[in-house]
Order: structure tokens, then sequence, then C-alpha cells
């Protein structure tokens, strides 16, 4: 049964079109590293004084605080309506439910751009000044539709008799969902979070518009990127952010596995 | 109101309006104030509220908005078919060639899951004058003198943009792929197709809905994209999303920044179309 030898052509393209995929994001963490402020070949050699000096910056620490709590109440807001509109779809027949399912995934066909400058539009004519504000309804608007997806396929799999059990055993439909339906779809809910959060932390676009004078961490890194004599600076920052939303990102991925499988 | 609440339609309905109406409010609502801006005008720090078709006549015959205009779409449709066409022989092998297909599915989405921001950055300082590649070349002695052609221009932005929405052309057409009933190829081979017979007649005509799905899904937001073309772009690379955000930032002039964003939309909308019905009536052709 010996085959002649055939040259795996499909698995030689496989291999560099992965290469192609990882070099943008694996060089900002190399040069990072490097011992000078051009990034070029050859490198200097391996430092770690980008990362002391981050500390050091007081714009950037508040930045990141602005972007923690735009990430976090963007996760809570749409985890919990991504939780009640799956549960929804998932578990009910009713008019107007295929709409209702198509419009939650809207966001993620519009334009980045006209989403911010229509959003602009709407804030600043109803008084509402560019802040952390506009910014998470923003971003819950962007996030929702990953919420929505990640619930639906946590409740996909979730068997219904086990509800109508506790009914029966006498509890109420609130103990209902907090002592059978939310422990099973838990992690659903914990990968949603993570997802939405990190949707959120990287977004720049709607950030750069509604953000006015309180700047996120990508719009405080846009504003750094002009000047070469910070990029060293930028790169180390990247190389963290890389690090964390990768993190974050197969935290949740596991999660999500769980919630499918547990089922 | 609490006996519709107990019916089966009426908790489905209550139940996702929250999350439909939070979409459907952010979607109606700025799109309305957009579509009032368009017709008034900027004096100075005044908006004049008068209607007016001005915006409109001024983005229809201003040489720099139709060509923006022109230009995204062209990119936009170079993307999408370069983004497609690479990625179709991944999702090929992916579907067909190997047995670790969750393994390559996470090797593959997993730089997607970092800032776009900084991968588009990260393109940046590779292709530039003195950048990575530039500056690999140079020491392997493949070249004598710097490449110019690889950034500040339309290939830096297709090339960044190709990188930036791979996974999203890989998933949909694996997912055609890996539906195709495997009979049918046997049927093909038994009924004495070539193998690139069966390919153009059988596999790729039942993958058009995963093409048609991916393509949408670049082309459409890649339209609108601002930071590729600010980035790696230079002059020669400006898209209409640049020029939008002059008119909300820099230049201050909502209205016609308005109408360019709606003219944006509809012209997409216009182009998307046309592709379905295209791209649905060449299935049909082929097969």
């Amino acid at each position: 049964m010996s085959r002649p030898f055939r040259f795996p052509w499909l698995l030689a393209y496989a291999i560099s079109y992965l290469i192609f995929l990882y070099l943008p994001v694996l060089l900002l963490p190399l040069f990072s590293f490097n011992d000078g402020t051009i990034v070029a070949f050859p490198m200097k050699g391996f430092t770690l004084k980008w990362y002391a000096l981050l500390g050091a910056q007081d714009t950037l620490l508040q930045a990141m605080v602005n972007s923690l709590i735009v990430g976090a109440v963007t996760a809570v807001v749409a985890t919990s309506l991504g939780l009640f509109a799956a549960r929804a779809y998932v578990r009910y027949r009713f008019k107007g439910r295929d709409i209702s399912e198509g419009l939650v995934m809207l966001p993620l066909v519009i334009p980045g751009i006209i989403v911010a400058s229509s959003m602009l539009v709407l804030f600043i004519s109803l008084g509402l000044k560019p802040s952390l504000t506009t910014v998470i309804l923003g971003h819950v608007f962007v996030a929702l539709p990953f919420a929505v997806s990640i619930m639906k396929s946590a409740f996909d799999d979730f068997d219904q008799s086990l509800e109508e059990a506790a009914f029966d055993l006498g509890e109420s439909v609130i103990g209902t969902f907090r002592r059978v339906t939310l422990p099973i779809v838990a992690p659903g809910i914990v990968a949603s979070l993570l997802v939405t959060f990190t949707v959120s932390f990287d977004e720049f676009v709607l950030a750069f518009f509604l953000s006015g004078n309180q700047p996120t961490l990508p719009v405080y890194i846009w504003s750094q990127i002009r000047f070469p004599a910070k990029l060293p600076n930028t790169l180390a920052l990247g190389s963290l952010l890389l690090l964390a939303s990768v993190l974050l990102l197969l935290t949740a991925e596991y999660f999500r596995r769980r919630s499918s499988k547990s089922a | 109101m609490a006996g519709i609440l107990k019916t089966e339609a009426g908790k489905g309905l209550a139940l996702s309006a929250p999350a439909s109406l939070y979409v459907g409010l952010l979607v109606a609502a700025p799109l309305g104030i957009l579509v009032a801006y368009s017709f008034w005008t900027q004096t100075y720090v005044e908006i004049d509220k008068t209607l007016t078709w001005a915006n409109y006549a001024e983005a229809a015959t201003d040489p720099l908005v139709r060509h923006l205009m022109l230009r995204s779409i062209a990119i936009a449709g170079a993307v999408t078919a370069a983004t497609v066409a690479l990625a179709y022989p991944i999702a090929y092998f992916i579907a067909f060639r190997t047995h670790k297909k969750t393994l390559w599915l996470l090797l593959i989405t997993i730089p997607f899951w970092s800032s776009y921001l900084l991968r588009v950055f990260s393109w940046k300082l590779i292709l530039g004058f003195n950048g990575v590649m530039n500056s690999a070349l140079l020491s392997m002695g493949i070249v004598t003198e710097p490449l110019t052609f690889l950034l500040y221009n339309e290939f830096a932005v297709v090339l960044t943009l190709a990188h930036a929405w791979a996974p999203f052309a890989i998933l949909p057409i694996y997912v055609s792929l890996q539906k195709i009933d495997r009979s049918l190829l046997e049927a093909a081979t038994d009924l004495g197709c070539s193998k690139l017979e069966r390919f153009f007649r059988v596999t790729l005509p039942l993958t058009i809905p995963g093409i048609i799905a991916a393509s949408l899904i670049i082309f459409i937001p890649t339209v609108g994209d601002y930071v590729t073309p600010s980035l790696v772009g230079g002059s020669q690379g400006k898209m209409v999303a640049n020029l939008i955000q002059v008119q909300f930032g820099p230049a201050n002039n909502w209205p016609l920044g308005a109408t360019l964003s709606l003219v944006a939309m509809a012209s997409v909308g216009f182009v998307a179309i046309l592709f379905v019905i295209l791209a649905t009536a060449l299935g049909r052709r082929i097969r």
C-alpha cells in the first residue's frame, strides 16, 4: 500500500498562511524587548526598560482605568441584555422573533465610522457630552451581538425539563431562575462577560469619536503612535495588551466549551 | 398586562425587548438625526436648519468625494477578493485534509483576539522604509536599497485588511465545505469527473453561499474602515472614512459629514445587493 510521495502543497500553503497571520502579532512583543528606538533588523540587545517606564506615566494609567471602567460596565450591561434576549430566542416562539434576532446582529455589519459619527451627532443633539458614558453606550451596542450569540449557544444545550421539575417541586419563577437556570448557564455568562469586555477594551473608532477628553487605552495609543521617540514604549504597552486580550479570550473559550459540554 | 406575560409570545417579547429596543433605538435615532443634518447646512459655528439639497449636490459634484468613494469601493472589493481567494485553500485544507480541525481553527482565530489597532500598527512597522521587511531584506542582501512601494499606498491597505479579515473569510467557507455531503463527491468521481472538474462542478458551486457570506462580512465594514487607511494608506490610500472623520473633526462641517455617511452607506448597500444577485446567478450557471 505504498503510494508515491506527493508534496503536500495544501499543508505547505496552510503553514505559510499561519506565518502570515502571526507575523504582525508576534512582532510587537519581539521588538518591545529591543534595546533601541528603531524597529528594524538587526536587533540591538535585550532590555526590559520600556516596560519599566510604563508605570511612571500618569496619562497612561488614567487611560487604563478609563478602559477598565468602560469594559466592565459594557460587559455587565451587554451580557444582561444578551442573556434575556438569547433566552427568549431559544425558549419561546413569538411574532417578530426573527426580526428581533436579525436586529441585534446588525451592529456587526454597520461600518464603524458610520456608527461612530451618527452616535456622536445623536448624543450631542441630546445634550450628552462625549465622555465615558457615551463610550459605554456605544460599546454595549457593538458588544451585544457577541453576548447574544454566546448566550444562545449556552441556552441551546439547556434541558428545559430541569426547570419544569423545579416548578413542580414548588420553586417560584425567580427561585427557579436563580437556583436552576443560572448555575447551568453560568459558564456561558462568564464567557460572554470576558468576550464583551475584550471587545470593548480593544475598540478604537467609537471611543475615538465618543470619549471627549477621557481617552480609553486604544485612544491613548493612537495619540502616541505619531511620536517615533515614544515607539518602544508603545510597543511595550501594546504587547501587554495583546497578552491580556489573548489570555482573556482563551479563558472565555474554555468557559464557552464547558457551557456547551455540560448539558 | 400580567395576562400577556403569561403567554409564550408575551414572555418571548418581554425578554427580548430590552436588547432589540436598545439596538433598534441606537440604529434608528442616529440615522434619523443624520438624515436631518444632511439637509441642514453649516454656517461657521451655527447650524442653518433650512432644508436644502446643497450637501447632496456637493457630494455628487465634488470630484474628491467621488474619487474617494470609488476608491473605497475598489479597495474593499480588492480586499474581499484577495481575502476570500487566500482563505479558500485554508478552509479546504481544514475541512478535507486534516483531522485536527479544532486545533487549526483555534490557531487561525487566536491572532484576531488581539487589538485591531495594534495589528494595523504592526503592519506599518513591517512595511515602512526603515521597517522590518526592508531591514531584513537588506541584511540578507536580497535588495541593495529599501523598497519604497511597500507602505503608504493601496497595496499596503489591501494587504493589511486582507490580514485583518482572514478568519471572517475562513470560517464561513469552512462551514459551507463541511456541510457538503461527501457522497456527492464520490458520485462525481464514479461518474468520471476528474479531480479538477469535480472541484469546479460540485465543490465550488456548493460553497457559493459561504463565499457570499464571507464577502459581505468583509466588504461592508471594509468600505468604511478608518484605522487602516490612516496608518498605512498615506495620501494614495485614503478612503471615504478619512473624509467623514475630517468633517466631524477638524473641518467641523457636520451636515456634510452626515451626508457623506449616508451616501457611503447607500453605496455599500447598493454594491452588496448587486454582488449577491450576480454571485447567486453565477452559482446557478456553473452548476
